[in-house]
């Protein structure tokens, strides 16, 4: 008996999914467990695995389809079964771009026996700009292209009078069409090739980063404190470890950053200034007494924060092991949901790019958010003399609804004195 | 077809009977009358004759004269009888032959059932239903085809409601009967013969303000009441057929009226289509299209377009009618043309 | 009404001398205060504290004060806009009244009916109404209830000789007659419909000559004084007490003003308005009383009516206007219906 499988439900906040890629063809047996697609949800790329055994007999949606939760996707059942009901029930509930390739021009009134006026014939889809030169488009189509950061100009639409509609939306996620030139904008030369925008569909992740960062900035007061600390201690005590582990364990000995130790001393500061651990919710303040670092990794088309638990109880090299195997299976989007919520503290750290220093947007309902620069060689004073020395600049960003400024810098003088003398980071 | 009975029956799950939409209304009627000895009945026709369309056959034998009271043809006079009455305690039902002819005692449900209580200061209330057939009959011309829920809904102080189903029908009369502000009750003459399950528990109630899903669908949603239900379900059926899924929703209680179902149908679908009897100019119809254009705008992909009575006085003519009444062809075009399906 | 004399009979034969002065008093009192609170009224109403519409019963007094002493104090009286003093009358407070003139809180119908629109449950007086006529099927209604629930309350309705030709008027009495309900209509005739005099509204000026064609008895009679009121009336309420069904009374009577406070009353002469003021009722009462070497007396009454009309005055000024958030609780029980 064939049956129809839903867009499962992939991460706990996730409404839709975009099908990355189909792991099956229609035709290709199945098994329990089977690997069926990858779903890219609001949080990471998830695999999503057949419940049924069988034949898969129908695709529905493509790849690179975006469908809601609930909706269908596919059809498994036995071999040589006819599905056509079951592909017609699944039919307008399905996800749109096969409904909506073939955009309809106008819709043909029979206006003569319907009281109220029927819409006045549209002209072929074009510019979808009023006289004003503002674009056309149905309320819901503006809320979504709000939702998703759109912009809505040079978008063909398809309903009457060019009315942008929720289907070429849906379209332009899915196919992405040529974009008209903007109104008023200056013919180029040819030799010159395509000068035009390019417009690429949002991910999944980028909306996540767009609406969690708008909210961040828009809700949480921010403020910031700086330190620029001397790099010198940290920077001879890493050399002496690298050197130290080399000698012992030659070509295999595991490697060290500067972030690994600073992760550390984060860690130790946060237990040694608990008030710096903190969350604001609407009707309380929240102390965490564990601390859970979420460190913000660069990936190809955004950034994800993984979450190193309990980071004051792991040794360094514990903490240098665990954030290289979650930042290469964040850049391989394998990170589960799980391991990239509950963070109560973060880290960002832009020194290998060779930012000196700046400050970072606050990761909700976190409380903080430390921004660390690259280490800088210059010329330092060491009693009377300038000397080429070391410095190192952070800035700490605050939730100030739960963190006031004194607080900020009690964290921040500990946070230097562990760095400034760190061998005693290595004893926690 | 099971699917559509099985809706009409809400979380109801007790015993059940077949029976006539006129069958419905009498036995909320009779059931209320056993209830309370202050429900009585009153109207043209409604005792010796059995009623006009028989709604209340059997009524006077069951309760007698003194609660099954013929009136002669004064609909202002027995209207306010019925609103005296029910300010000094009863509970009176009035019976119109028909919506239409409540047209000479507007006077009396707009300017004393419906400001009793605010020009007394709240002293006094009205519990009273007003209840007949409403909207187009067979050929019954001009004067006798009015759609009057359109004029009454727009009184504050007045409710008014229009079922459906059988169970809605027996339930909502109930619960107007037990309410303590005039309800303005409107069946329709083509609706008595329709069949449908209605409870046989006497403590079956159906409250006002809560709409009913008729349909399920996701590609569209069809507002409507009373008989057009119907016809919005036929609609559905052939939409279905060319590929949209709609959502029928059965009002029921057009005042007070289920904001809550309309803006989460249309949070859902994206556009709407309100289908009734009645002219297009003002009226119900319209005040739902407010509501959601409100409630709802970021939702809309399309505007909402209203399936109304065209706007001309009800001709003899049967052709002529059906050209005039809403018919399920013009409801399917009207979903089609918000889905944006040439 | 020569069919049912007795009743009244045992009314009114019985008081002795003493208890006929208090009675008379009484009355002057009753009278005195409607017409000290219409002036007043007309005044704070010049002075812009009332506002709308305000119809005077000065010249009236005499038919509700006698109605009401003819009635039990469970009977239902329902009657026009022009209903101040049917309200006194039957004992509602001038605090109340005059409150609901100014539009405030403490007034007999919050300050949301006004003039035209007093209500008051506790004393059975329900209401009065706007739209003429409209009112008698509601009159009708309330003696049916009674009848339906096997009481012997009766109900007595007000309404103007301008009420008699229009269609509500025709189909309450129609009703009230062919199912027998205790109620008594009564057409205050005061000749005028407004600015219109009787000959031009009516082709027979005898409201009364209806009466036959309902099946119901009539009484017809120039008003002169709150005895005569209570004498005739009485046999009326009797009569659909017993059950024996409604009666239609036409009282002639005159009001001293215009038909409201708009009204420059053009259409009469100041002789006419002269020649009525010197058969004013209450005028005749008190020169009667003063006659039987009353005069002390009757001041005592004047200065405790002023009284009590200076206090209303004061108690509607300094009592709070209504909240916004009445509006909603007096359109519907419960959840508003929206």
């Amino acid at each position: 008996m064939a049956k129809i499988l839903d867009m499962p439900k992939l991460s706990p906040t996730m409404e839709e999914g975009q099908i990355s890629a189909w792991h099956k063809k229609v035709g290709d047996s199945v098994g329990v467990d089977d690997l069926l697609a990858e779903v890219e949800t609001d949080k990471a790329t998830m695999e999503f695995r057949s419940f049924d055994k069988g034949t898969l007999l129908a695709i529905l949606v493509p790849d690179g389809s975006v469908v809601k939760l609930g909706q269908p996707v596919a059809i498994v059942g036995a071999a040589g079964e006819d599905v056509s009901a079951l592909v017609a029930q699944a039919g307008a509930a399905s996800a749109k771009p096969a409904e909506a390739a073939p955009a309809p021009a106008a819709t043909t009134s029979s206006a003569a026996h319907v009281a109220t006026a029927a819409p006045a014939p549209a002209p072929s889809p074009a510019a979808s700009t009023s006289d004003s030169g503002r674009p056309k488009a149905s309320p819901y189509v503006r809320k979504l292209a709000r939702e998703r950061g759109l912009a809505l100009g040079g978008v063909e639409g398809s309903g009457p009078g060019g009315r942008i509609v929720a289907r070429d939306l849906d379209s332009l996620g899915a196919s992405s069409p040529a974009h008209a030139a903007p109104r008023g904008s200056v013919p180029r030369d040819p030799a010159h090739g395509d000068r035009s925008t390019e417009s690429r569909p949002l991910s999944m992740m980028r909306k996540t980063i767009a609406r969690r960062l708008t909210e961040s900035k828009q809700t949480v007061p921010h403020f910031y404190l700086t330190i620029d600390i001397d790099g010198d201690p940290l920077h001879e005590l890493r050399q002496k470890l690298l050197e130290d582990l080399g000698a012992s364990l030659g070509e295999g000995a595991p490697k060290l950053s500067f972030n690994d130790l600073l992760l550390k001393a984060v860690a130790i500061a946060l237990v040694r200034v608990p008030s710096c651990n903190a969350s604001f919710s609407a009707d309380a303040l929240l102390f965490h007494r564990r601390v859970d670092l979420s460190v913000a990794v660069a990936v190809e088309d955004g950034l994800v924060t993984p979450v190193v638990r309990d980071a004051d109880h792991k040794s360094v090299l514990e903490i240098a092991r665990e954030v290289r195997d979650l930042a290469k299976r964040a850049r391989d989007k394998k990170l589960r949901p799980e391991e990239m919520a509950g963070g109560t503290f973060s880290v960002s750290n832009l020194g290998m790019f060779g930012i000196d220093e700046f400050s970072a947007v606050i990761n909700p309902p976190e409380g903080a958010i430390l921004a660390v620069g690259q280490m800088r060689r210059e010329p330092v004073v060491r009693g009377e003399a300038i000397v080429p020395g070391r410095r190192m600049a952070m800035t700490l960003s605050c939730d100030h609804r739960v963190i006031d400024g004194a607080v900020g810098a009690a964290f921040l003088a500990e946070l230097r004195k562990l760095l400034e003398h760190p061998s005693q980071i290595l004893l926690y | 077809m099971s699917d559509t009975s099985n809706r009409e029956l809400g979380s109801y799950d007790g015993p059940v009977r077949e029976v006539r939409f006129r069958e419905a209304l009498r036995m909320g009627m009779a059931e209320e009358m056993d209830r309370d000895e202050k429900v009585f009945i009153l109207g043209e026709e409604v005792g010796h004759y059995q009623g006009a369309y028989k709604v209340t056959e059997g009524l006077l034998e069951r309760f007698g004269e003194k609660r099954v009271i013929d009136t002669p043809i004064t609909e202002s006079g027995f209207s306010g009888i019925a609103i005296g009455a029910a300010m000094v305690g009863l509970r009176p039902i009035v019976e119109y032959m028909t919506w239409n002819f409540s047209a000479v005692a507007f006077d009396q449900i707009l300017n004393n059932a419906a400001k009793m209580r605010q020009m007394s200061g709240g002293q006094l209330h009205v519990p009273v239903v007003f209840r007949a057939p409403n909207g187009s009959a067979k050929q019954v011309g001009s004067q006798h085809s009015h759609a009057m829920e359109h004029f009454y809904a727009h009184v504050p102080g007045l409710k008014v409601v229009a079922p459906a189903t059988c169970a809605d029908a027996k339930g909502m009369l109930k619960t107007a009967i037990r309410d303590d502000d005039p309800v303005l009750f409107m069946e329709s003459e083509t609706l008595y013969n329709l069949k449908g399950l209605c409870p046989e528990d006497t403590d079956f109630t159906v409250p006002f303000g809560k709409a009913r899903i008729a349909r399920e669908g996701s590609d569209a949603t069809i507002i409507s009441w009373s008989r057009i239900v119907h016809v919005a379900l036929e609609a559905a059926e052939e939409l279905s057929k060319q590929g949209l899924e709609v959502q029928v929703i059965d009002l029921r209680s057009l005042r007070p009226l289920d904001e809550e179902a309309l803006v989460a149908s249309v949070a859902k679908t994206h556009r709407a289509v309100v289908a009734y009897e009645g002219w297009p100019y003002g009226g119900v119809g319209a005040e739902v299209v407010d509501r959601i254009q409100r409630l709802a705008f970021d939702e809309l992909d399309a505007p909402i377009e209203r399936v109304t009575t065209l706007d001309v006085p009800m001709p003899y003519n049967a052709k002529l009618e059906q050209l005039v009444i809403p018919q399920a062809s013009r409801i399917v075009e009207a979903v089609k043309r918000v889905a944006y399906r040439g | 009404m020569s069919q049912s004399q007795t009743s009244h009979q045992i009314r009114t034969a019985t008081p002795k001398p003493d208890e006929q002065l208090e009675l008379q008093l009484g009355r002057y009192r009753a009278m005195q205060l409607i017409r000290r609170f219409e002036e007043e009224a007309a005044r704070a109403y010049a002075q812009g504290k009332i506002g709308g519409f305000l119809h005077l019963y000065i010249g009236q007094e005499a038919i509700a004060v006698g109605t009401v002493e003819a009635l039990r104090s469970d009977d239902y009286v329902l009657t026009t806009y022009r209903d101040h003093g049917l309200a006194l009358a039957r004992g509602m407070s001038a605090r109340s009244a005059m409150a609901e003139l100014y539009g405030k809180a403490t007034g007999c119908s919050r300050g949301l009916g006004g003039s035209m629109h007093f209500f008051d449950v506790e004393h059975h007086m329900l209401g009065g109404y706007g739209i003429i006529g409209g009112h008698l099927p509601i009159a009708a209604g309330t003696a049916f209830a009674s009848k339906y629930r096997g009481e012997d309350r009766v109900t007595v309705v007000f309404f103007g000789d301008g009420a008699a030709s229009i269609g509500d008027c025709h189909e309450a009495m129609a009703l009230a007659a062919l199912w027998k309900l205790p109620v008594v209509f009564v057409c205050e005739n005061n000749e005028y419909s407004m600015g219109t005099p009787l000959s031009r509204t009516l082709a027979v000026e005898d409201v009364t000559a209806r009466a036959p064609g309902y099946g119901m008895p009539s009484d017809r009679f120039r008003v002169e004084s709150v005895a005569q009121v209570v004498e005739r009336i009485s046999v009326a309420i009797e009569r659909a007490r017993r059950g024996e069904g409604p009666s239609l009374l036409e009282m002639r009577t005159y009001r001293f003003r215009g038909h409201s406070m708009s009204d420059p009353g053009k259409y009469r002469t100041a002789e006419e308005v002269e020649e009525r003021k010197r058969q004013d009722p209450l005028l005749r009462l008190r020169d009667e009383l003063a006659s039987r070497g009353q005069t002390s007396a009757l001041e005592g009454v004047d200065q405790s009516v002023e009284d009590e009309v200076q206090d209303a005055l004061r108690f509607a000024d300094e009592s709070p206007e209504p909240d916004a958030s009445i509006l909603e609780a007096t359109t519907y029980k419960g959840e508003f219906a929206r």
